[in-house]
């Protein structure tokens, strides 16, 4: 309007309104870059605080680990990822480098375990399948020390047990491993409670260290007197007393195991504690026979072949096993140059002492050096008997041989030397031999040449005995015939005669009837015979005068 | 150089940005309104430098978080990995996908620097009054605001990816916290390019004219 120069249409340009005066001393906008810088710091301090530790981890082998895939998990949850796999400087093994996440440092202790996870098939267990999808990784069991660590050295194998699983670790010490490996079964009472750990020979290689654990709540069974014994596979026994089989379940015969039991008898209640050092036995048997305290090493020396007879025979007092053979050795004795077989025996006292003794009598067994003098002058000896023919294994049996001759104990020796009878096996070959030389001795030959004359002799005899009885039956027989003809006739005569004679003699014979009537009169006869001399006793005159006048 | 332009801001006019209404108006009058709207006027976008600048900063800033944290947590049966976009890329390159892992480089690295950078570049000519070849910073201003969006192309991605693969303990994809940040980034960029008034960039050359 004001201004002509310019075009008409400009002036209708409306004002704009003006508004009041208004100050902003701070633009809002610079909120976003303090924001962008308070959010990117406290990015920056989060990751920082995240990035965990990195440990290394030394391996046999890093087979199945892989660079930035293969995890490490702890009861199954990531924790941590493998960063780097090298070789060490010695070449002798893999150093696995990884890292953690930030939760995971307390579990970075002086004795956590690492150990590569994997899947295994091994004594009947299975184990580790989902790696075969997953790929391996790094297992971890936390470890309870207070010392931090960032550098361990993995197993080789997952441990069976891990540092939370309730239950107790014990000590065996056996001779030897028998058929037993880490993850063998621990049974007590045939339930499985356990497993081996860890088993390593002793320094002195003389016997093998294995470690067991057994679960909660099982492990309350282990008492201090607590008996372990290898139930490993099938134990056949051949031994005096015969054929014994022996297992524990189908996965010991296949696996071995160890079973535990403490003795029924006993008194103790209190659990042993964790790391108890116990005896692992051969054999069940040899486990349970073995409560004795007291034991006392005798030598006994035979003579004879202790051939079948075993370290660990049975000493037997009248079939109560009371010792056992430790050692056979051999010896020559030079004064008498001869050879003589000390066998050196465990004798267990305390098994003759009365189970069920007194309670007022409880402790002092007989001193048993005097009882033992006592009993061998009664003839207590030891002998090597025969326990099975079959087998030809021997024992040693004790008892009383009042024949024996009369010894004494030498306790002088170190063991004591026990008297010895040779064993009746021993005599009765000996009488064998006897026999068998005085057989030797006879003149069998001249006997022979004796024998084959008399047979000779006896020879000619039966042949004259023959040709003898041929000539009887030439001309006796014969005669004998005509002999028995004239009989049989003489014999018909005689019948015909007694034939007759009975004729005579039959009741109504006339004979015989006269006879009777002339006994009869004989008879009467007889008794005016006696009236007579009754007359005449009485009147003897009438012999003179006659007789007289009767009265009337 | 042409004869003398005059501007509108010279002749005391300027447009609403809302209605377009040209509103005459003098220089130094303080804070005014569109007669017509009642929006806010002004000859030049109001602190345009300094908020670009802020914008600029903030996206420099979280540009670092970007690049450094795991942009996608990716977990399936067999493994499990965090991809920053370099190893991504890197990843992408390994397994034979070159074309890909070639977009996704020009896409998520290559064009978020060079924004940042131009703007930059930008930003410091105008504040230094610079003359110097205003049309090519114009033409680059111009590709700035066209091609600004495409950088979203991660976070696409990752988003798709994050609602797609969710087959619980077979596979997963998560998005980490490296993709907020490049998120961010990028939103503030194009924020920081919003902001800037290209009119700035010819601002130094009608001063320069008049001498």
């Amino acid at each position: 309007m004001s201004n002509a120069t310019l075009p008409p249409d400009i002036s209708d340009i409306p004002d704009a309104v003006v508004e009041p005066k208004r100050r902003r001393s701070f633009q809002l906008v610079w909120i976003i870059p303090i924001l962008a810088a308070i959010i990117g710091a406290s990015l920056a301090v989060k990751s920082y605080m995240e990035r965990g530790p990195v440990i290394t981890i030394a391996f046999k082998s890093g087979e199945g680990l892989e660079v930035g895939k293969s995890k490490i998990k702890y009861k199954d949850v990531q924790i941590g990822l493998v960063k780097g796999i090298a070789i060490a400087k010695d070449r002798s093994q893999v150093i696995v480098s990884a890292e953690l996440n930030k939760e995971a440092k307390g579990l970075l202790v002086a004795d956590t375990r690492f150990w590569v996870v994997r899947a295994r098939i091994s004594g009947g267990n299975v184990s580790g399948l989902s790696t075969l999808m997953g790929g391996s990784f790094i297992g971890v069991d936390a470890g309870v020390s207070k010392e931090p660590q960032l550098e361990f050295k993995g197993l080789e194998r997952p441990p069976l047990v891990t540092m939370d699983l309730p239950g107790r670790q014990f000590v065996l010490h056996a001779a030897d491993i028998g058929s037993l490996d880490v993850g063998s079964p621990l049974y007590y009472r045939r339930i499985q409670v356990g497993e081996v750990i860890a088993y390593e020979l002793d320094q002195d290689g003389k016997g093998v260290t294995l470690k067991g654990f057994i679960r909660a709540p099982y492990d309350q069974h282990v008492k201090s007197n607590t008996l372990f014994w290898h139930a490993s596979g099938i134990d056949v026994t051949l031994d005096a007393n015969g054929v014994k089989v022996n297992t524990e379940s189908i996965a010991s015969i296949l696996l071995g195991g160890i079973s535990f039991q403490s003795p029924e008898d006993s008194r103790v209640s209190a659990p042993a504690a964790p790391n108890s050092a116990f005896v692992l036995f051969s054999s069940r048997e040899e486990a349970m026979k073995r409560p004795d305290t007291v034991v006392e090493t005798y030598v006994m020396v035979f003579k004879e072949s202790v051939r079948g007879l075993p370290v660990g025979a049975p000493v037997d007092l009248r079939g109560v096993t009371v010792g056992e053979v430790s050692k056979i050795n051999v010896e020559l004795d030079p004064r008498k140059k001869e050879f003589a077989m000390p066998v050196e025996v465990l004798f267990y006292p305390e098994r003759l002492r009365a189970h069920y003794r007194n309670k007022s009598d409880h402790g002092k067994l007989m001193d048993s050096r005097s009882l033992l003098n006592a009993i061998i002058e009664n003839g207590f000896r030891a002998q090597l008997k025969s326990g099975s023919l079959l087998t030809g294994q021997l024992y040693i049996a004790l008892d009383f041989f009042p024949n024996a001759a009369p010894t004494k104990m030498d306790w002088s020796k170190n063991p004591p030397e026990f008297p010895t009878i040779p064993g009746s096996l021993v005599q009765l070959q000996a009488m064998l031999m006897q026999i068998a030389q005085k057989i030797e001795k006879l003149p069998l030959d001249d006997l022979a040449g004796d024998a084959r004359k008399a047979i000779q002799t006896l020879d000619g005899a039966l042949k004259s005995a023959d040709k003898m009885l041929r000539q009887i039956d030439d001309s006796v027989v014969p005669e004998v015939r005509t002999t028995l003809d004239d009989l049989r006739k003489t014999l018909d005569e005689l019948r015909k005669t007694a034939g007759s004679a009975k004729q005579v003699l039959a009741a109504d014979a006339p004979l015989q009837h006269d006879l009777r009537e002339t006994l009869r009169e004989l008879s009467r006869a007889a008794q005016s015979l006696r009236g007579l001399a009754d007359y005449l006793e009485r009147n003897p005159e009438a012999l003179l005068r006659g007789k007289k006048e009767e009265k009337r | 150089m042409k004869a003398k332009e005059v501007t509108a801001a010279e002749l005391g006019l300027c447009s609403c940005h809302v209605c377009g209404l040209v509103s005459r108006r003098m220089q130094n009058d303080g804070p005014a309104h569109c007669s017509r709207c009642a929006s806010s006027l002004h000859f030049r976008k109001p602190g345009s430098i300094s908020r670009c600048w802020a914008f600029l900063i903030a996206a420099y800033i979280l540009y670092i978080p970007a690049n450094l944290m795991p942009i996608m947590d990716t977990g399936s049966l067999i493994s499990y990995r965090k991809d920053t976009i370099m190893s991504g890329i890197v990843h992408l390159w390994k397994t034979g996908s070159w074309t890909i892992a070639v977009i996704v480089f020009i896409a998520s690295v290559t064009i978020p620097l060079l924004k940042l950078i131009s703007l930059t570049l930008l930003l410091i000519t105008v504040q230094r009054h610079s003359t110097w070849r205003p049309e090519q910073r114009t033409r680059l201003y111009r590709l700035l605001e066209l091609v600004g969006r495409w950088s979203m192309l991660d976070i696409y991605v990752v988003t798709l990816l994050a609602a797609l693969v969710q087959i619980q303990s077979l596979a997963i994809v998560k998005a980490g916290p490296g993709a907020i940040a490049f998120g961010a980034v990028v939103i503030l960029t194009m924020l920081a390019s919003n902001y800037f008034d290209p009119r700035l960039i010819w601002d130094p050359l009608q001063k320069e004219s008049p001498l």
